[in-house]
């Protein structure tokens, strides 16, 4: 592991200060281009996506609800190769969570087989007994996956997280290509950046593709947001606009003899894909979480039944937490009888004692993380943290080894970015989108480079200060 | 449509309307009271502006007296009172996010800028001076949204709830305008024409903006059944009722052919339409300003229940 | 024996309710010591009935009603034959491994109050498994004070172990608490229960607990009774806790005003009809 390297790797220059191939052109450019020019543009961009409203909600921050998360105007590049690959081993990778899913809902054959442990479906919080046998369209459970990778070196990918629930951040992608198209039309003349707005088609079509197999004719799609307070309405609203569907809160329906219908200026019309982006915990107030005002009653009858479509399907929090993530290579080979494409971090399950131990010596070396938590929160970065920071999160960790795992801290990458300093290398992540459908895999060649914006920081989520980036892949 | 969308679309027309009616109230009543004392009337301008605005028993909870600096906290800026101007503008901008797919991207903007232009405005610092340049700013966004829906909008049935909603409430306040001050209107034998209601007429004409419209259309002095007439019965004076009547029947028509179907709010709207347009002063007069005026409110609140209840639930 | 028993529950509107839906789990199956000889469910309203099996086994009956609705009543009715098994569960429908109920849910997560009570009951794991869950009976049987109005259906383990007050419900989670913090897979029962004083009319169904011994098998335990299953006992739904068990979990729309009335009847079926 490179985790005591003191260099990291800079996707633009090579260590002797060339610049790589991909980069050509931009980095002439950014030579080229005066300082102030690439000032007035981000304030542009600031201002236009300001006026458009498009905003995230910090949670616990009553002083401004709303929020922009800063864009950087230098767009990260990869190239076609590099792409490719990416995305190989992102389809085989979310190929194996929904056979993971569906396994572990069904006959749990990989339990069996001794590849997990039992507590690792039975003891996960977010295991939904309601979803035990269910019968879900095509077996396909995570429709929409978003899977982080950083690299770390000229070939290696490495996964960080997957996320299969509701993943957010898309809007973001679309949009600031949106934004660099509009700011910088010259630079798209001499990059042959692959396009990504066809992205809510692909979702589209996805979506239709795993209409229940009771709907008749052209499946009715809706967006299922938990309303304007969440954090990510503006990508429901902006999401449901590009699909041209209804952008429906739990209240907009209703459940009548097992069918699901909304609530339309014409009378009730029939619902049969639900794009949602409410927790499992809130969609069902008479199955879940009674106490839910976001969700429709009696939903999950409709689903048990057949007749309507959640996508993501219920209960694939099993299949993305850091627990099972440390399982995914071998949950790849038990699947799909291959060899990973993607890297997985290397991972110490605190649940394990004799790694437990290492883990609590090595604890200043480490990222520690909540095997649950989500966002950046819950996390300890040994490197960046002073003694007593350490202490007491050693000692969380020893009341509940469960709950946590470890991990070396990685040497993201770095990108030219546009700071205070003028053009510096901040680290970065990227987040692309999967989307599975009845037919076949869409992956829109992109997807949300995330950069932490101050020097040094490892930490890119937009709750914690980080900003992104558009993301080009060169056809070539 | 979602009725959720359709109910949204009718309540943020209505409450950047309202907004604009008690920028409008406001405005006049300033000028009333401005007047030195003689020219006014006796009775107390403050009262009548929160009289029409509709909030006389909340009004009463919160103060004790009616004059320049209850009322204007009251329905400007308070946030006890759920239709000060600023709460208006507050609720029109959380229903415009809950459609935001259903708006044109200039409505959007026309809302969202009003919403962050309202957060600059100090309620607890604000002088006279800006506190005109606040009410024409709100008269302005109202224009501006207006506008924009206007020029921007599909003819679809969006269009159709928005413009219902803002209709609906523009029927509404010319009426309370009216039912407020119908007294002024009344003739009277001896004070036809004298100095004291002279500046209350032209203070009715100028909460509906229609100063210069009454003299385009009677091209006469100011005479009170002339003032009830432009405001009741005329059908080219936008804020007129029979005019708000004449176009929330057409759009309630486009609705009923969109959908292939119609129900009780095409039913009412045409009952009281109808009314209106074979309506004669005189008539209306003869019978009673008030018990006019007092019928078309229930009627109006009727015929807005009734879309409701076919439309936004 | 042959137990007969009739359960209503009737609401009632003050402003009439647009819609109503419910998802009921009150259908018991069959098992060694159970057999179902008859049973009905009766909703007042024209509807749809939709029959399914649950996750965890059990039958549950799906209505929607459209309203307007004044008044709402289910009704369910049967006969159940019964044999006393001296609290050994045999025969029932098992959807998930015994280890699946070592989960805690929010209302059975145990704080350090109950997991000291564990500890010590168990006399720190020296004590075997049997014996400990005997005696978690009895604590709870001779030292929580039965009380209705201490609780609501959403009281959690924690705050009724505080108390020490409770009805059935909490004794049950408290139980199943405490268990799976002992590594004892345990779960919540509901049902209907007997009683030997004679009461016949009542307010509400009984619930207990059962616990998996590998042994044994699943042994029901009935805190608030002192004693393990009888043939008094009439098993209906299990979960993990109430809310997974729950024998009515329901919504409505508009209607103000509700009132509710629960009628339960419990009762011999031989000595009924002499009557």
């Amino acid at each position: 592991m490179s985790s005591r390297t003191p260099s990291f790797f800079d996707e633009m220059r090579a260590p002797d200060g060339s610049v790589r191939p991909a980069y050509q052109q931009l980095a002439h450019w950014l030579d080229t281009v005066p300082k102030d020019v690439l000032d007035y543009r981000r304030k542009e961009a600031e201002f236009i996506f300001r006026r458009i409203g498009i905003t995230f909600a910090v949670y616990g921050d009553a002083a401004s609800t709303e929020r922009l998360i800063p864009f950087d105007i230098i767009p990260r590049i990869l190239n076609r190769g590099e792409w490719q690959k990416l995305s190989r081993g992102l389809e085989q990778r979310v190929k194996a969570l929904n056979a993971y899913l569906h396994d572990a809902y069904n006959k749990r054959e990989i339990l069996r087989a001794g590849i997990v442990p039992e507590e690792l479906i039975f003891g996960n919080p977010v295991f939904r007994p309601e979803m035990n046998g269910q019968q879900v369209p095509h077996n396909i459970y995570v429709m929409i996956a978003g899977i982080d990778v950083v690299r770390v070196d000229p070939d290696n990918f490495y996964v960080l997280e997957d996320n299969a629930r509701v993943p957010s951040g898309v809007s973001y992608m679309l949009e600031n290509r949106e934004i660099m198209l509009r700011l910088f039309p010259e630079l798209f003349i001499d990059h042959p950046v692959a396009p990504v707005e066809n992205y809510a088609d692909d979702l589209l079509a996805t979506l239709k593709s795993v209409a229940p197999l009771t709907s008749s004719g052209d499946p009715t799609v809706v967006l299922m947001t938990p309303g304007i307070y969440n954090s990510a309405y503006y990508e429901h609203s902006f999401l449901a606009d590009k699909l041209g569907c209804e952008l429906v809160e739990g209240r907009d329906m209703f459940v009548k003899g097992d069918m699901l219908y909304m609530r339309t200026t014409e009378g009730p019309k029939r619902v049969d894909v639900i794009y949602r982006r409410v927790d499992d915990d809130f969609i069902d107030p008479l199955v879940f979480r009674p106490d839910s005002m976001l969700g429709v009653p009696g939903l999950m009858s409709v689903y048990q039944a057949g007749n309507v479509t959640l996508a993501n399907a219920v209960g694939t929090g099993i299949a993305d937490d850091k627990a099972v993530y440390s399982y995914m290579p071998d949950i790849i080979k038990f699947y799909l009888g291959e060899e990973p494409i993607l890297k997985n971090v290397e991972t110490y399950r605190c649940r394990e004692p004799d790694q437990l131990k290492y883990v609590l010596e090595n604890i200043d070396k480490l990222v520690v993380k909540e095997v649950h938590g989500s966002g950046g929160y819950g996390m300890l970065i040994g490197p960046a943290a002073d003694k007593k920071t350490i202490e007491a999160f050693a000692a969380k960790v020893k009341a509940a080894p469960d709950g946590f795992i470890a991990q070396p801290t990685l040497a993201l990458s770095t990108c030219p970015t546009f700071v205070e300093e003028g053009i510096a290398p901040r680290h970065v992540d990227l987040r692309p989108f999967v989307l599975t459908g009845r037919d076949k895999v869409r992956i829109v060649p992109g997807g949300l480079t995330r950069v932490a914006l101050s020097k040094g920081s490892l930490v890119v989520n937009s709750s914690q200060g980080g900003g992104t980036k558009d993301t080009w892949v060169l056809d070539r | 449509m979602l009725s959720r969308t359709a109910s949204n679309l009718y309540w943020l027309s209505r409450y950047v309307e309202r907004a604009e009616c008690l920028a409008r109230i406001l405005d006049a009543t300033y000028r009333l009271s401005a007047l030195p004392q003689g020219y006014g009337s006796e009775t107390n301008e403050w009262d009548s502006a929160i009289a029409t605005a509709g909030s006389v028993i909340s009004f009463k909870e919160n103060y004790k007296e009616a004059n320049e600096r209850t009322v204007t906290e009251w329905l400007a800026f308070s946030p006890e009172n759920p239709a000060s101007i600023r709460n208006c503008l507050e609720i029109a901008r959380t229903n415009a996010r809950s459609v935001r797919t259903a708006l044109t991207g200039e409505m959007w903007d026309a809302i969202n800028s009003a919403w962050h232009e309202l957060h600059r405005y100090d309620p607890k610092r604000i002088t006279r001076e800006e506190f005109t340049r606040f009410l024409n700013f709100v008269m302005e966004t109202s224009v501006r949204f207006d506008g924009t829906s206007f020029r921007t909008m599909l003819r679809n049935d969006a269009y159709w709830f928005s413009r219902l909603g803002f209709l609906v409430e523009r029927a509404d306040a010319t009426a309370r305008i009216l039912d407020v001050k119908y007294h002024v209107l009344l003739p009277r034998e001896a004070q036809v024409g004298g100095p004291l209601d002279y500046f209350q007429w032209a203070s009715i004409l100028r909460s509906v903006s229609a100063r210069t419209s009454y003299h385009w259309v009677y091209r006469d002095s100011v005479k009170p059944w002339l003032v009830a007439d432009l405001l009741i019965l005329n059908r080219q004076m936008p804020r007129s009722l029979a005019s708000c009547y004449e176009n929330i029947n057409r759009y309630l028509d486009d609705l009923a052919q969109f959908y292939g179907r119609q129900g009780q709010a095409q039913r009412l709207a045409r009952a009281t339409a109808s009314r209106l347009e074979n309506g004669r002063m005189e008539d209306i007069f003869q019978s009673g300003l008030h018990e006019f005026i007092t019928q078309f409110l229930i009627d109006n609140n009727r015929v807005g229940n009734a879309i409701g209840d076919q439309y936004l639930i | 024996m042959r137990i007969r028993i009739a359960h209503e529950t009737v609401y009632r509107y003050d402003t009439p309710a647009t819609r109503a839906i419910q998802i009921l789990r009150l259908t018991p199956r069959n098992h060694d010591g159970q057999y179902v000889v008859r049973w009905r469910v009766e909703v007042s309203e024209d509807c749809r009935v939709e029959p399914r099996e649950d996750s965890f086994g059990n039958l549950t009956h799906t209505f929607t009603v459209d309203g307007p609705i004044s008044e709402l009543s289910v009704r369910v009715a049967g006969e159940i034959e019964t044999q006393d098994t001296h609290g050994i569960v045999r025969g029932t429908r098992e959807k998930f491994p015994a280890s699946f109920y070592l989960r805690q849910t929010d209302l059975t997560t145990p704080d350090k109050a109950i997991a000291d009570w564990a500890n010590e009951i168990s006399d720190g794991g020296r004590r075997g498994a049997l014996d400990t869950l005997h005696a978690m009976q009895s604590h709870i049987y001779s030292n929580f004070k039965f009380d209705v109005e201490a609780t609501a259906p959403s009281t959690t383990a924690q705050q009724a172990f505080a108390n020490q007050h409770g009805v059935c419900q909490d004794y049950a989670h408290i139980f199943c608490s405490a268990a799976r913090y002992l590594k004892i897979p345990a779960r919540y029962v509901g049902g209907y229960f007997l009683r030997g004083d004679g009461v016949v009319h009542t307010e509400s169904g009984h619930a207990w607990t059962e616990a998996f011994l590998p042994d044994l098998g699943w042994i029901a335990f009935d805190p608030a009774n002192g004693i393990c299953a009888t043939e008094a006992h009439v098993r209906v739904a299990t979960g993990l806790d109430y809310l997974g068990a729950a024998p009515v979990r329901g919504t409505r729309y508009g209607g103000l005003g509700e009132a509710m009335d629960v009628k339960v009847s419990v009762d011999q079926a031989s000595r009924q009809s002499q009557q």
